[in-house]
């Protein structure tokens, strides 16, 4: 098993027919990912190496039975097509594009809450890869095999090196998702977590989060009341001075509240042991796993 | 983006909401001729985006012409909390009745806007917010409703604002929540919102207006906004900063003294982490971004030696859409252009897409004082070492 994306996702990528858009799209498909359609209002009928192009994303649920979709399309349209893919009656839907308004991502959020069938993930996220069965984003699969472990992570390019970390130390992956570093995250690590505790074949979870916000939080108190599975934590910005704002519009720090050793601290509270280098998060791994 | 009080009172204006008349000055001069517009008695006001001006002495009321000259002169220029003033606003004097606060933040942990009103407004609502909680009313609106009528007579009742008030309480918080979308803010504060003592003009406000404003704009949205666009003031930030901004890299300046490139804004914090958990001191933050061309890496390498803390330099990779030989090839473009300003070593550490290939380029161009690691955790201690060892660039 995995979460998310697996062998019956049926992928719809909107923005295909752009630079970016299809480099990705035939990078998932080549992985293994059933690639069945792209969306670029106005050139219907034209395809992408055999993938056909729609109009809409109504008419590629139709044509093509697509259930997944990944959003491509530059930050001023994607609200749109993420809107357009729920209302279509995709269920999972996944944004990777960067730089979304946030007044944007929070009518989305607020819109796609009252329709308990649909999972947004991201935006500003590398995607969600279940290694052996599926890629749908923009994470290096190269490096990572099939196993049971468990990642969820704001950032993308932490998550690989913290992915490649475990792969060193010979550990698989059942599920690698990334929930982005925005504001308004269409899924939470309570979200994300609460999946692999249902997943039967992850064994260990590991979380990666970074200062700003509340959400490690809110998932250290999820931990605590609901998960049995053992949980390793990293947290990315102890060293980061407050107030500043480090790339992503997420991490803000505000005071104490949001800041690196705050989250440390409610995690370690619910019994989480959380790495202070990406190398210590494998170690620990290894402790809890024992191999 | 912050906006500057003045700039916050403009857009405020534009949504119908009352604000005292005002001029802003970069000179003594331009001040005395503000306060001929504006009449006397009026305020001085420093305009940093920083609080605490009042206490600061950046806030002075003038009664006539000396006192403005007195007042203009000592704040332009003054230092607040690391802030130049570079700018004073010159407003009407107010004659206050009562110091109300209002304020809508982006709850990014309740995905809605969050609504506050307090009678106690002034310069201690923090300490209001503190130890009497039940004087700020707070209330979070449904993004996909907007503020209506009861929102404004829920947060006016349980703030106990006297009955006449309720009314243009509630008037004043929607034209507030109409700033705050229609410009797309993360932050819209009016601290203090003035009774005025004096006459004001029938409004549906009745006797209320903004004495503040705080205002921080999605950057994001700016697209959408090209009239707030043009607000930014690039004088106002840090030389590097400035530069790696047109450059459209992503760079803070710290306090240490070894230069971080990295490409995500994950990666990077953690490799800050890691370089001051092995006793190193950044010199910076910096994202090349994703899918790091060599272009950009020469840009970064200029703007992390314009720094002349640096003694070292960490470029930090994880390739996912970022390929490594792109990456050394513009490291070796980077020293090709600027051979005689690199005066420091480099530890450069590849891992992912195309890693093997970077390392190889590397070794064959076989640059100056570049050293390479394998790992995170060797590449942080060598560019440690180093920065002990080296003098200042």
């Amino acid at each position: 098993m995995s979460v998310i994306v697996d062998k019956q996702t049926r992928l719809c990528v909107s923005g295909i027919t752009g630079r970016e858009g299809s480099f990705h799209a035939l990078n998932n498909q080549r992985y293994g990912t059933q690639l069945v359609a792209g969306v670029t209002p106005g050139k219907e009928g034209q395809d992408v190496e055999g993938t056909p192009v729609f109009n809409t994303f109504h008419r590629a649920v139709e044509e093509t039975g697509a259930n997944t979709a990944m959003v491509f399309v530059p930050p001023r349209f994607a609200a749109d097509s993420i809107l357009e893919a729920e209302d279509a009656g995709i269920a999972t839907i996944i944004a990777i594009t960067e730089g979304i308004p946030a007044h944007d991502e929070l009518r989305v959020y607020n819109h796609l809450a009252r329709n308990p069938d649909v999972r947004l993930i991201g935006p500003n996220c590398p995607g969600v890869l279940s290694p052996g069965k599926a890629n749908v984003g923009i994470i290096p699969a190269a490096f990572f095999k099939e196993g049971n472990v468990g990642v969820v992570s704001r950032s993308g390019t932490l998550t690989y090196q913290i992915g490649n970390e475990l792969a060193q130390q010979g550990f698989g992956n059942s599920s690698i998702v990334g929930i982005g570093g925005d504001p308004v995250p269409g899924s939470s690590f309570v979200d994300i977590i609460a999946l692999f505790e249902a997943d039967p074949e992850t064994e260990l979870i590991v979380m990666s989060g970074e200062i700003g916000g509340s959400a490690e939080e809110e998932a250290a108190e999820y931990i605590g009341a609901y998960v049995t599975k053992p949980v390793v934590g990293y947290i990315a910005g102890f060293t980061a001075p407050p107030g500043k704002t480090m790339g992503h519009a997420g991490a803000i720090v505000s005071g104490s509240a949001g800041g690196a050793e705050a989250k440390a601290a409610a995690l370690e509270a619910q019994g989480v042991r959380v790495g202070r280098t990406p190398t210590e998060v494998s170690e620990i791994a290894m402790e809890i796993l024992g191999r | 983006m912050d906006l500057l009080e003045y700039q916050g009172k403009q857009l405020f204006a534009r949504h119908g909401i009352p604000v005292p008349s005002g001029v802003p000055a970069r000179t003594v001069a331009d001040a005395v001729a503000a306060a001929g517009t504006v009449g006397f008695p009026c305020v001085v006001k420093a305009q940093v985006k920083i609080g605490g001006r009042g206490k600061a002495g950046g806030i002075k009321v003038a009664q006539n012409g000396a006192e403005l000259e007195e007042h203009a002169g000592a704040i332009l220029g003054m230092d607040i909390k690391g802030f130049t003033v570079g700018e004073v606003w010159i407003e009407a004097a107010s004659q206050i009745a009562a110091e109300y606060y209002a304020s809508i933040i982006f709850d990014r942990s309740a995905k809605a806007p969050l609504v506050m009103f307090s009678m106690q407004g002034g310069m201690d609502i923090e300490a209001v917010a503190q130890e009497t909680p039940e004087l700020l009313a707070t209330l979070h609106v449904d993004p996909l409703i907007g503020f209506q009528d009861f929102h404004g007579r829920r947060l006016a009742y349980a703030a106990g604002v006297p009955g006449d008030q309720v009314r243009p309480v509630g008037a004043f918080l929607a034209r507030l929540y109409d700033v705050f979308v229609g410009e797309e803010a993360m932050l819209v504060e009016v601290n203090p919102l003035i009774v005025s003592g004096g006459e004001v003009e029938p409004s549906p406000f009745g006797p209320m207006y903004a004495l503040d404003a705080k205002v921080t704009l999605d950057d994001n949205a700016l697209f959408r906004h090209p009239e707030n666009a043009e607000l930014r003031d690039p004088s106002a930030e840090d030389p590097e900063e400035q530069m790696a901004h047109e450059r459209g890299l992503t760079y803070v300046k710290l306090d240490g003294d070894i230069g971080i490139l990295g490409n995500g804004a994950g990666l990077v914090m953690s490799t800050l982490d890691v370089v001051a958990h092995f006793g190193g001191a950044p010199a910076n933050f910096l994202d090349a971004g994703g899918g790091s061309k060599a272009e950009a890496i020469t840009s970064a390498v200029e703007v992390i030696l314009a720094n002349a803390s640096v003694k070292a330099v960490l470029f930090n990779i994880f390739g996912g859409i970022t390929r490594c030989d792109e990456v050394a090839n513009g490291l070796i473009a980077a020293f090709a252009q600027l051979k005689d300003r690199i005066a420091v070593p480099f530890v450069v550490r590849l891992d992912g897409t195309n890693d093997v290939e970077g390392r190889r380029i590397l070794a064959e161009a076989a640059l100056p004082n570049v050293h390479t690691a394998r790992t995170m955790n060797e590449a942080a201690e060598r560019v440690v070492a180093l920065a002990k060892e080296g003098p200042a660039a």
